[in-house]
């Protein structure tokens, strides 16, 4: 007889006032395996891992853990069944150290205060057993996002977890974290713990998973075993249909420079200098594809652009004028479009209506101003165009921002961008957090802009992306532009070894 | 859908009514009164025409007040300061008309600019503290209360009282009758009875109207008042859609100071006209209260203004027939604020959540639609 399985949920069904997130949902997850769960946003995958740690209770269906019934009402009780949840979001206090976090809520007690020796024992031999690096004193706030994401790891083993739910664990991670946490999953799943893992990115998923299920619409579409699967069949398998791909189409770049720096060096918070001497041309209808693990100055090469932060020396040239001087107003009114790389903190009013969104960034300028007033009605009409035109999925233009989902919210905010018709859009990360849906109309938007004649400066985590749509790549590192590639003969993996300064030798060459 | 909305809208200014009304009835109870009776008795007396006289006087100021502590609040600036800016500027405006005699026309548009730029630029003070130095409004508005003060009194003793005075009351001198703000007495008249006891409606209340609609239109009809309002919303944001971060906290500190400055006008002009050492103290910090009750919308402050009026001019009568100290009113006022702000964050909640949820249907109905049709454009 076949031993039972760590997690089978059968005919789970849970509804909410309109909708049903999941239908009828089959998962059988086998002890010691890896089993990844796929699908869009909104396919319900969210759902069912907050059922299978307490958080909702289903309608219907039956969950056993280890082959024993279970029903939680709380992550308490899930806990208490071994079971535990990384978040996407980390829950961690920066103000204590790595230890203090991992305890907080299950110290251990000697004589009415917390044992914080007996605590730093065990999480030392939590590290050991499992190889995960870790600095029990380190406060938190001085972690990378790896780090952090192993603190919480650590968090749930503490707990006396065997089965273990990663919330797209990656999404956050840059490629070397992501295979450090691979490199972990593997020394967890070796010594014979569950791991559930949510995710879209589906390299990634046939790297790691022994198991793939595929949620699509709240129904499980199949459960396949990942050496049977192809990325292509996986993502047609999600989205129920052919999958488009961010392929270049033969297009003519021109001679006009739309925007150029000249040796722009930028100091940071801390008056370290996060940008040297930085070179760049960007022409009309070319996309600039800027490579680099995060931190690397991209941030700082933007609010530069933008004049979000001051330049400390070099020349800003935007459409043949000097820009070094000007304020980010002026700068925006004369044609530069902004794509945030965190929407919610520098792309939208989350607490305002869609319309009032819609003008962010432009309500100085028609359809949205009238001399020094608002025009009202004209950013109505603007905006209903931008939600018809873009597919921005809403009730009506005066919903807030925040009741949208993260593709509509990013939808609202590229269609904005390039509703209002900019010379040079700076794009961060423009399809992160979205589903395959969306981010294929994302792609075919850009293209569409560029055969118009816009400058993109395309700035992007995710290397197919930039492979796929930039005409020309630069890789930055430590601040400085490394290497400038064309994206027709290089590989995720060439690129990966530009950004991580491994392959200095290899095609370097300032641009 | 709109039924519902209006559900929504009346929800929480309904359950911070009914909350404050138990809340009271129990510290009634407490101090051995029935709550019945009081609330009966502060009815009666609070429908009379001359007390609803007195509540439109009270009401005036605090409306100001919010208005000028509001304008901070839109963009998380907390503007504590009020309470000294209307203090020196009604100490400066009331010497500033003694001192000419002009057309009546312009002589009380120069004491309200008086009063308006004395504000503003004491206010905008501590805006430029916060650009150039980094120092937090709440802070230096603070100290500058202290400062205010300290110069009221300075200035009393030594160049701005009135050097003809014998009493020990310092004031300034009397501002001539071009000066003075007219009452409404006529007007309403003309619609009710005579009023007794020499009570009047102060005119004033004109200019609190006009304020409050210049606010409104300024917030959200002016690209002004949109930097202003996002800002608040969301800074880096703001910033990123090109509002000038530094420009818009002086804007709104000069904004606000401007407001601050008329508070102590219906006094100043219409009943006292002068400055003296009775002049009414407190209204900045009332004015704090007054906003978070109408939630930083003008027409939620004028709700808030006339219900503290009310509870000023009505509640005493507690004391008169000895039922209740007149310590009552600020319990009174205090509870209210309170179950205000509980009420609406509630709300808020709520309607945040239902909101997602009107969406989330919404937008799965238009999903449904696509993955009826596996084959065709998905999420294009």
């Amino acid at each position: 007889m076949l031993p039972a399985p760590a997690v089978e949920l059968t005919g789970i069904t849970k509804r909410f006032p309109g909708v049903v997130a999941n239908d009828d949902v089959h998962i059988r997850v086998a002890e010691g395996e890896i089993h990844a769960v796929v699908g869009e946003n909104g396919a319900g995958k969210s759902t069912l891992m907050k059922i299978l740690y307490g958080m909702l209770v289903p309608d219907e269906g039956q969950m056993t853990v280890d082959g024993d019934e279970v029903s939680f009402s709380s992550p308490g009780e899930a806990i208490d069944r071994g079971i535990g949840m990384v978040h996407q979001h980390f829950m961690l206090a920066d103000n204590l150290t790595v230890l203090e976090n991992v305890i907080l809520g299950a110290e251990p007690v000697k004589r009415g205060a917390i044992d914080l020796e007996a605590a730093r024992t065990s999480l030392e031999e939590l590290g050991a057993a499992y190889g995960l690096d870790i600095h029990p004193d380190d406060m938190v706030e001085t972690l990378e996002v790896g780090e952090r994401q192993r603190v919480e790891i650590i968090k749930v083993l503490y707990r006396g977890a065997k089965i273990l739910i990663l919330d797209e664990p990656t999404a956050v991670l840059v490629p070397q974290e992501v295979e450090e946490l691979f490199r972990n999953l593997r020394e967890l799943k070796v010594q014979g713990h569950t791991i559930i893992f949510i995710d879209h990115k589906l390299t990634e998923v046939l790297e790691i998973a022994d198991t793939i299920t595929v949620l699509r619409a709240g129904r499980t579409v199949t459960t396949v075993d990942a050496g049977d699967v192809t990325a292509q069949e996986l993502a047609e398998l999600m989205i129920g249909g052919d999958l488009p791909s961010p392929s270049t189409a033969t297009h003519q770049i021109d001679d006009h420079v739309t925007l150029s720096l000249a040796g722009v060096s930028v100091t940071d918070d801390d008056e370290r200098e996060a940008l040297s001497d930085i070179d760049l041309t960007l022409h009309r209808g070319e996309i600039l594809g800027v490579a680099g693990v995060e931190g690397n100055g991209q941030g700082e090469l933007i609010e530069a652009i933008l004049g979000l932060r001051p330049t400390a020396g070099g020349s800003l040239t935007f459409n043949g004028e000097d820009i070094s001087d000007w304020s980010v107003r002026r700068r925006r009114e004369s044609g530069i479009g902004y794509v945030p790389e965190d929407r919610h903190r520098r792309g939208l009013l989350l607490d305002a209506p869609l319309w009032e969104n819609a003008m962010l960034g432009h309500q100085t300028v028609e359809p949205f101003a009238r001399g020094s007033l608002i025009d009202r009605s004209g950013a109505r009409d603007a905006t209903e165009a931008i939600v018809s035109q873009f597919d921005v999925r809403t009730p009506g233009i005066d919903t807030t921002a925040r009741a949208l989902s993260g593709g509509n919210q990013q939808k609202l905010v590229i269609g904005r961008e390039i509703a209002a018709d900019p010379l040079l859009l700076i794009a961060a990360h423009p399809t992160r957090g979205i589903d395959v849906g969306a981010q294929a109309a994302v792609w075919e938007e850009l293209r569409r802009v560029r055969a118009e004649g816009l400058s993109l400066l395309l700035v992007s985590a995710d290397l197919h992306e930039l492979i796929g749509l930039a005409d020309r790549l630069v890789v930055m590192l430590g601040g400085r532009i490394v290497a400038e590639l064309d994206p027709a003969e290089t590989t995720p993996r060439l690129l990966g070894s530009h950004m991580t300064g491994a392959d200095a030798t290899n095609g370097e060459s300032s641009s | 859908m709109t039924a519902r909305r209006i559900v929504m809208a009346l929800a929480a200014p309904v359950s911070a009514f009914a909350f404050s009304v138990l809340i009271s009835s129990a510290v009634l109870i407490a101090v051995g009164t029935n709550p019945i009776d009081a609330w009966a008795e502060m009815l009666s007396f609070g429908m009379r025409l001359e007390t609803l006289i007195e509540t439109s006087n009270r009401a005036t100021p605090l409306y100001l007040a919010g208005i000028a502590v509001a304008v901070g609040f839109r963009m998380n600036l907390f503007n504590i300061g009020v309470e000294g800016q209307y203090t020196i500027a009604a100490l400066l405006a009331a010497s500033a008309g003694a001192a000419v005699s002009l057309p009546a026309a312009l002589h009380i548009l120069l004491i309200i600019a008086v009063a308006m730029i004395v504000g503003s630029l004491f206010s905008g003070f501590a805006g430029y503290l916060k650009v150039t130095r980094g120092v937090h409004e709440v802070i230096s508005t603070i100290m500058l209360n202290a400062i205010a003060w300290a110069m009221v009194g300075y200035l009393m003793r030594t160049w701005l009282a009135d050097p003809d005075d014998t009493t020990l009351n310092l004031k300034t001198r009397e501002i001539a009758e071009s000066g003075r703000f007219p009452n409404l007495n006529g007007l309403l008249e003309a619609f009710t009875r005579d009023i007794k006891g020499g009570r009047e409606l102060g005119g004033f209340i004109l200019v609190a109207v006009v304020v409050g609609i210049i606010f409104h239109l300024y917030l959200t009809r002016t690209r002004s008042g949109y930097d202003l309002r996002i800002t608040g919303l969301n800074p880096f944001a703001a910033e990123a859609s090109g509002v000038d971060p530094k420009a818009t906290v002086v804007r709104a500190m000069l904004l606000s100071g401007a407001v601050a400055g008329l508070i102590g006008l219906p006094e100043i002009l219409g009943d006292d006209f002068k400055y003296d050492l009775s002049f009414t103290k407190g209204l900045g910090f009332a004015g704090i209260a007054v906003a978070l009750i109408g939630r930083n919308h003008p027409a939620g402050i004028a709700v808030g203004a006339l219900l503290f009026g009310w509870l000023d001019s009505a509640a005493p009568i507690l004391d008169v027939r000895g039922d209740a100290p007149r310590e009552i009113v600020s319990i009174l006022q205090g509870v209210v604020v309170l179950s205000a702000v509980v009420a609406y964050e509630v709300v808020s909640r709520v309607r945040q959540a239902q909101e997602a949820r009107d969406t989330a249907i919404a937008t799965a109905a238009q999903t449904d639609t696509g993955s009826d049709q596996p084959e065709g454009e998905v999420g294009a």
